[in-house]
């Protein structure tokens, strides 16, 4: 079975610091996956990089829809896209000129397209739209799968109000796996804290993900709200055969949450495996402890 | 005496209205392209002036060929709002776009070039002249008993106005579109991760506020009956200063801020005199960037300790 995500010898440099050291990361359909690491280990790097936020020094990052073909979306040399002015040159002269003039035939994808392509994140800090309802945040996850344009904005005929009705439905149904729906129409900077976390999962759900990037969900929530948590990422996991991939720092809930385990340090990959063979792995207890097993 | 002081007032306020509307109009399009990109788009002025243009040559043709008034007045302002849309669109990318992560300087300086590129291109390519621009609005006659009061085209100017408005508003609020708008004015990154194409909110950011202009273009040209390459740069100065007093970003707040600066007109002109218009409008600038400088409906910009 081909990975959802394949990533391969990724490496992101800020001039003369290493962010990203030759990372390989492999994701499989319907997997939970967790990245772990020590602070400024280059974890949310490699999240902006696979997202497209930040373009690669080096590596290729891949994704393989469950419908379409495996297309590599960020790289070196931007090799996706064909740049507009020449679409009209059919692929094999494009193929073969792409040696010569990479930057001036192709573009990288830009974020909106990856996240359009099934990838979909949420962020350590939380950011949602603030001024914005909770179901007006969730509708703006709808945007790239609806295409109602500014005929359908100022007319308004039976196909933009049929478009409507099944984004608000299914904006609710999310609502409703989140347990936001009686807040729908409260401004989203009023809600507490552990529903703005999840009120961003539900935006991310709303784009149509394969696979889901959540970074540090659990941040700052209390017991309560991190089992909650647990079990909504189970439900969209198992529900949607979405995969997800966590960054978190809550040891508790990646040893409980996670099949697999990659850890970085220093943006190297250390060690990878079950949450059992990390745990017992000295490599990585040195990584966190930052000294020697024996003495520990 | 009481019935004509009240009778004048009337009149000064309808006037005032009037004169609101259209800075509205125009401020919308500032307000709206500094709310989604924070540039303060000066070559707004001068698409306002394109729409006037625009409907003149369009509407000079048509009567040629004896087209009825109501459908000259419709295709010229529709031809009107497709060429300054046109020009909005590619003004932004020319000039905007390229610059997006220069400092903020750097685009406010292109739109200005681009606004005297603008202003010549016109000044060349058409004339120098003042030109004549018959009215498209046709007289109402049962309006013709308060003809003292208020006039056919004030009354469709205030009316018409009224409409774009609030279609705007309801744009912005409820469609697809103005969803994704808000989002990119509030985080433009995160709009783009939660995919929205936010090249292309700006470029219907930008043609919406052109539509806007074209619209008012047309109106006050058909009102005022001369039009000439420099009445984008007056209008667009008095559009920017309602939007600036209503609180620039705000979309209520430039409606707000066009009426404001219309009756201020209006008014005093009518009760002190009518040689400091001017001065009035750009004391009530003065006196709000003192007292309340982020308008009158603008957010405070303090910082959240």
């Amino acid at each position: 079975m081909k990975p959802i995500l394949d990533v391969k010898n990724l490496t992101k440099d800020f001039g003369g610091l290493r962010a990203i050291d030759s990372l390989d990361i492999k994701i499989f359909r319907g997997e939970i996956v967790a990245l772990i690491g020590p602070n400024g280990a280059g974890k949310t790097t490699f999240f902006n990089c696979i997202t497209g936020i930040y373009k690669p020094t080096n590596g290729e990052v891949a994704i393989t829809h469950p419908k379409r073909d495996t297309e590599i979306i960020n790289d070196l040399v931007p090799n996706v896209v064909v740049n507009p002015l020449f679409r009209f040159l059919p692929e094999s002269v494009l193929k073969s000129l792409k040696k010569y003039f990479p930057q001036l035939l192709f573009r990288s994808l830009k974020p909106n397209e990856i996240t359009e392509r099934g990838m979909a994140r949420t962020f350590q800090n939380i950011r949602l739209f603030k001024n914005m309802t909770v179901l007006e945040n969730v509708m703006i996850g709808r945007h790239c799968r609806t295409n109602a344009g500014i005929p359908g904005a100022v007319i308004r005929g039976p196909g933009t109000r049929k478009e409507e009705k099944e984004v608000i439905e299914e904006c609710y149904r999310l609502l409703k796996k989140t347990g936001l729906d009686h807040l729908s129409d409260e401004l989203a900077k009023n809600l507490p804290y552990g529903d703005q976390r999840r009120l961003e999962i539900a935006r991310a759900l709303a784009t149509e993900p394969f696979l889901l990037l959540l970074d540090e969900p659990a941040a700052g929530m209390n017991p309560q709200e991190t089992k909650d948590l647990v079990d909504l990422i189970y439900k969209i996991r198992d529900e949607d055969q979405i995969s997800i991939l966590l960054i978190e720092h809550d040891m508790k809930l990646v040893m409980e949450l996670s099949e697999r385990i990659y850890v970085v340090d220093y943006g190297k990959g250390i060690a990878t495996g079950t949450p059992e063979e990390i745990r017992d792995n000295p490599v990585v207890i040195k990584a966190y402890l930052g000294e020697d097993i024996e003495d520990a | 005496m009481e019935h004509e002081n009240i009778k004048y007032f009337l009149e000064l306020f309808l006037s005032g209205l009037t004169k609101g509307s259209i800075y509205a109009l125009i401020a919308l399009g500032y307000t709206m392209v500094y709310g989604i990109i924070e540039i303060i788009n000066f070559a707004h002025g001068e698409i306002y002036m394109i729409g006037a243009f625009t409907a003149l040559i369009v509407s000079s043709v048509l009567t040629m060929f004896g087209f009825p008034m109501i459908a000259i007045l419709i295709l010229a302002t529709g031809t009107a709002i497709i060429y300054s849309s046109a020009y909005g669109y590619t003004i932004e990318k020319i000039a905007y776009k390229p610059l997006r992560q220069a400092p903020r300087l750097s685009p406010l300086i292109s739109a200005i070039g681009m606004s005297i590129f603008l202003q010549n291109y016109v000044l060349l390519a058409q004339t120098e002249n003042f030109m004549k621009f018959n009215s498209l609005i046709p007289e109402f006659e049962w309006l013709k008993p308060y003809k003292e009061i208020i006039g056919t085209e004030e009354l469709i100017i205030i009316i018409i106005s009224a409409i774009v408005m609030i279609a705007l508003t309801l744009i912005v609020k409820y469609t697809r579109l103005g969803k994704a708008m808000r989002a990119t004015a509030q985080d433009r990154m995160m709009a783009r991760l939660v995919g929205v194409s936010v090249n292309k909110i700006i470029s219907f950011t930008f043609i919406i506020g052109s539509a806007l202009a074209a619209i008012g273009g047309v109106l006050i040209a058909s009102y005022i009956g001369q039009i000439n390459y420099y009445i984008g740069f007056i209008a667009g100065l008095k559009a920017f200063t309602a939007a600036v007093l209503g609180g620039i970003g705000s979309i209520p707040g430039a409606v707000l801020g066009g009426l404001v600066l219309g009756w201020t007109e209006s008014f005093g002109t009518g009760y002190i005199s009518s040689d400091y218009e001017d001065v009035f409008a750009f004391s009530l600038l003065v006196l709000i960037l003192i007292f309340r400088p982020e308008g009158i409906l603008g957010r405070s910009t303090s910082q959240k300790v």
